[in-house]
């Protein structure tokens, strides 16, 4: 683990453009647009960095990044429609799961696992939310390798040189 | 995803298919293949993500690359791409 700091490209002079991406929602269908957009970033040539907060550190959680879930309660607009009493039955957030890694599959779309060993091989940064892991007992080992733990000075000061920022 | 030389308007191609791929893919991978290519050769890119008539040319705007030509037929697009001075 090294502390963050901006990092500059010292093959090009130009400034690369840079987006800075807040990840604070811990569901499956939620962990996908940070990962599409801080690949699509690279992809244009931009540094991209996340920062991964209160649920969202599920996402860079070894344990649990390859289970992360549908939420069949109180998400009317689902992969399975459900009335409220029947989302909160056993097995339906199962159920929704199931139906969302389909489409993605059908889809071709990558896994999330799959996702981040991208976005790391093009260089993506991700910081670790330092406080979520306080409060959440959640430890540097629990976490998948080349994340940065950081404070949200530490994220703010990556951010304050982006061109976009985004809460999702 | 295949790789080979083919023709293209202005000299030999690297071809990049993405068919039935959707956003970030196309990008992505048409990302990687211009990182291997050196300034100024061909990318040709085959999509069928209709948001690839957009995501393309946005791409090469961003990383500086020219469009050299898009060609739009039923439910495809190709891309000619010639890699600008960028990475």
């Amino acid at each position: 683990m090294t502390q963050p700091t901006i990092d500059r490209d010292p093959a090009t002079t130009a400034r690369r453009k840079r987006l800075a991406i807040v990840a604070s929602k811990g569901t499956l269908d939620q962990a996908y647009p940070p990962m599409i957009l801080a690949s699509t970033a690279v992809s244009l040539g931009w540094e991209a960095g996340i920062y991964f907060t209160f649920y969202g550190l599920d996402i860079l959680h070894s344990e649990r990044f390859d289970k992360l879930k549908v939420a069949s309660l109180a998400n009317p607009a689902g992969p399975i429609q459900l009335p409220n009493a029947l989302g909160a039955i056993p097995g339906a957030t199962a159920a929704a799961t199931r139906v969302m890694k389909r489409w993605m599959a059908d889809a071709r779309m990558p896994t999330i696992p799959e996702f981040i060993e991208m976005t790391q091989e093009l260089g993506v940064r991700f910081f670790a939310c330092a406080t979520t892991m306080g409060v959440m007992g959640v430890t540097e080992e629990d976490l998948i390798p080349g994340a940065d733990i950081a404070g949200a000075a530490a994220f703010l000061d990556y951010a304050a040189d982006a061109d976009v920022s985004l809460f999702i | 995803m295949s790789t080979a030389p083919i023709t293209a308007p202005g000299g030999e191609a690297t071809h990049l298919n993405c068919s039935g791929l959707l956003c970030p893919l196309p990008v992505y991978k048409a990302g990687l293949a211009l990182g291997r290519l050196a300034p100024g050769e061909l990318l040709v890119v085959t999509t069928t993500d209709p948001g690839a008539l957009e995501d393309i040319p946005a791409m090469t705007r961003q990383r500086g690359d020219e469009l050299v030509s898009v060609d739009r037929q039923e439910g495809i697009q190709v891309f000619t791409i010639r890699k600008g001075q960028g990475r």
